[in-house]
């Protein structure tokens, strides 16, 4: 029995955090927001750690690591705001294309998303948060039609892994004809999402195993990926507000000897902390225990949301007027986490999946 | 990351699977039952008093916490009573095998694990809670006696105590840290009054306890004269880790999921209510974080790490959770949550309305909530300490 970390998991979170803090310094995180699909600079150096490659398997030119791996370089790429693109493109494609695809798939695609050569945005918000204004996909006779929202990693993407209402998962080029694409700004510049529409377009089926059971394990990665993130920023938020409540001084003494602020610091700490452990078992339980994995997956999710509001706010209020400037920059993070509470399910739908898998209700 | 047990673990859960078994039918049910036989039965076979050697009583066996977890985890499986655990062999028997004399482990540490002698803790007063190093409770030197002066306050189990363990301040005239000491005496001596203490529970679960010139001989002192607020945060440490028990949390979640899942209202279950159901998962998350935080400090403490502020947040977030768990399902029940006293219609025997209440309780004492954001701020984040007043 041992619910830790090992020392090549430590390491492995060290290297890609001391790469981050050298490559993606807050500058250059306000130079890619809004302005760069994702920051290739940054995304070349965290090639040169596998970390696009991280869940695929060796074979297929990645590190072939488990999702907890995965966690651990989801908090990372959190804790600096990473512009560049991750979950969707180094989790869900490779996961889709593991569960379902074809061997000539794999060795098509694998690779080169391992490499980040090519970037995948994945179309499964109408299957994990619910359709909003009637979107949803329709495959027939190998083509789609519809739309599809809150695509992931939308920007500079090469191929998209979309999925249709019927729980079918494609691949579908970029460029392939009759395939509309539309930006959407979000409060977070550090992500680049989108919107599809499709008419009549060519798309791959990826139909070599169970499609809807591995849409579900997306989903399900997906949440956890998206938790750790907020796990990332979360802890970055604590550690600024700390250093500048030991900084700052009013009334002749530093504010973080006032017990009003202290308090505060303590509990985004005392309610951060579990969630960690909460994502460690979520994470572990995916490759583990797949039965546990949509209920703990919905829980890391829905509770690290919940906490990463809570921290996000009142990190910004320890910074006092400070923290509502662009000119500290604090907003990145506390925008990073209100993005990452809605994307693929907000709290309330997701804990609504956590009591179906758990059989408390019906579906 | 590997939660599956080794063989010899596996074995071990065998073991005490086929004991639950065994002796399950016997085990004492609330307050019927001999919990004194039980208690005997079970450190016989090393399921209480476990790592507590064998000449003071104990079953002798190596500290493996592992083995103790999965005790833990197989006795609230089956709805088995753990064996006691009253302040006595909580927060008393650690502190005696940490500091007592050889003649004080011998004379106490076995009758006390088998429930002969029943302890009660002489720690509060009413102007020392918080502060508790400003404690006024006097010692004088008498001969080879100290005579006692002064009031105890939140004793819980003074009533049926045969003994306290009691900071009194013995050096009247050094900093107020250094002139505590910690004596062990007989609750039945003259000069000791007893008072129930009512709480809002309406019960008395503490009394206050008067000292009028009561004599302690001075060799019953645990430690050096002067050296009692060390001794006592021996004893504070092992509180503190006994109120954030998170498998307390745990067995709340399971009678809480049982009682939306058989509650009606409007003849639907509670559990197809969505706001009660909302709120009954966002708690589900909260138990899961901390069951598997403990597992974290756990792994932390098998392999000898430092879990930093991760362990100084367990005693307010796990108090707290378990207050929020009772005040959950006073919700659920609604107006049936309000009954009380053996009411008709009562649910769960009143408990959740006497956990709601007692559970406050249980975040104030051991340190307040807010004691403990000092603590977790300025030892696990680094912040400055509240610039002192004045020295006392």
């Amino acid at each position: 029995m041992e619910f830790g970390l090992t020392s090549d998991q430590k390491m492995m979170q060290d290297s890609i955090n001391r790469t981050l803090e050298r490559v993606c310094p807050l500058e250059r995180v306000r130079k890619a927001a809004g302005h760069e699909p994702y920051a290739s600079d940054v995304l070349k150096a965290l090639v040169e750690l596998g970390v696009p490659g991280i869940v695929t398997p060796e074979e297929f030119g990645g590190l072939g690591l488990s999702l907890l791996d995965a966690a651990l370089a989801a908090e990372a790429l959190g804790r600096h705001v990473a512009p560049v693109p991750f979950v969707a493109s180094s989790v869900l494609a490779p996961l889709a294309l593991i569960g379902v695809g074809s061997d000539a798939q794999k060795k098509m695609y694998l690779p080169k998303l391992a490499s980040g050569e090519l970037i995948a945005g994945v179309a499964i918000s109408e299957q994990a948060a619910g359709a909003r204004e009637k979107a949803g996909i329709t495959a027939k006779g190998g083509k789609l039609s519809g739309k599809a929202m809150f695509v992931l990693e939308f920007g500079g993407a090469n191929i998209f892994i979309v999925a249709d209402k019927f729980a079918g998962l494609h691949i579908v080029d970029a460029k392939a004809k009759g395939l509309e694409k539309i930006s959407l700004s979000t409060i977070d510049a550090t992500r680049a999402i989108g919107e599809l529409n499709f008419d009549n377009v060519e798309a791959e089926l990826l139909s070599s195993g169970n499609p809807a059971a591995t849409l579900e394990r997306m989903i399900d990665a997906g949440r956890i990926m998206l938790a750790a993130d907020t796990l990332g920023a979360g802890g970055r938020m604590i550690e600024k507000a700390v250093a500048y409540a030991k900084e700052r001084k009013q009334f002749g003494r530093v504010i973080g000897s006032f017990q009003a602020v202290k308090h505060l610091c303590a509990e985004m700490i005392a309610e951060l902390e579990p969630c960690r452990s909460l994502i460690w078992y979520a994470a572990y339980a995916f490759d583990e225990f797949p039965g546990q994995s949509r209920r703990m997956a919905a829980h890391a999710k829905a509770h690290t949301s919940e906490v990463g509001t809570f921290v996000a706010r009142t990190a910004t209020e320890v910074h006092g007027g400070m923290g509502f400037t662009d000119l500290l920059g604090l907003h990145y993070w506390f925008k990073r986490i209100g993005f990452d509470r809605q994307a693929l399910g907000g709290p309330e739908k997701v804990r609504h999946d956590a009591a179906v898998a758990q059989g408390w209700i019906g579906n | 990351m590997d939660l599956s047990y080794s063989p010899e673990y596996e074995a071990f859960r065998t073991e005490v699977r086929a004991f639950a078994k065994q002796h399950g039918a016997s085990a004492p049910r609330g307050a019927m039952g001999d919990m004194r036989a039980w208690q005997k039965l079970l450190i016989s076979n090393g399921y209480a008093a476990r790592t507590i050697p064998k000449e003071y009583g104990g079953f002798g066996a190596e500290p493996d916490v592992l083995k103790s977890r999965i005790i833990a985890e197989e006795f609230i499986a089956a709805g088995l009573p753990m064996g006691m655990a009253g302040q006595g062999i909580s927060m008393l028997v650690p502190t005696l095998l940490e500091l007592g004399s050889e003649e004080q482990k011998k004379k106490f540490i076995g009758p006390t694990l088998r429930g002969e002698i029943i302890w009660c803790q002489g720690y509060s007063e009413p102007g020392a809670g918080s502060d508790l190093a400003s404690l006024t409770t006097r010692a004088v030197e008498d001969g080879d006696d100290f005579v006692i002066n002064g009031q105890k306050i939140w004793t819980s189990t003074a009533a049926q105590a045969d003994m306290i363990f009691c900071l009194v301040r013995t050096e009247a005239d050094k900093p107020k840290h250094e002139g505590i000491s910690y004596l062990l005496f007989s609750m039945k001596m003259p000069g000791i009054e007893v008072r129930p203490l009512v709480t809002m529970t309406g019960r008395a679960e503490f009394n206050e306890v008067f000292f009028t010139d009561v004599r302690v001989p001075k060799k019953d002192i645990v430690g050096e004269r002067g050296q009692g607020w060390f001794v006592a945060n021996a004893t504070l440490k092992h509180e503190r880790g006994m109120l954030g028990d998170p498998n307390q949390a745990g067995t709340r979640l399971k009678a809480l999921i049982d009682l939306m899942q058989n509650e009606e209202i409007d003849g639907r279950r509670l559990m197809d209510n969505p706001v009660f159901r909302d709120r009954l998962l966002k708690l589900q998350a909260r138990v899961h974080a901390m069951e598997f935080h403990g597992l974290r400090l756990l792994t932390a403490g098998l392999r000898g790490e430092d879990p930093g502020v991760a362990r100084l947040i367990v005693k307010l977030m796990g108090c707290e959770l378990n207050h929020q768990l009772a005040a959950f399902a006073i919700d659920a029940l609604g107006e049936l949550g309000i009954l009380y006293s053996g009411s008709p219609h009562l649910r769960a025997s009143g408990t959740w309305q006497t956990s709601y209440m007692f559970d406050l309780g249980l975040i104030i004492g051991g340190g307040t909530a807010q004691i403990q954001k000092n603590i977790i701020s300025e030892r696990g984040l680094g912040m400055p300490r509240e610039p002192k007043a004045a020295k006392a």
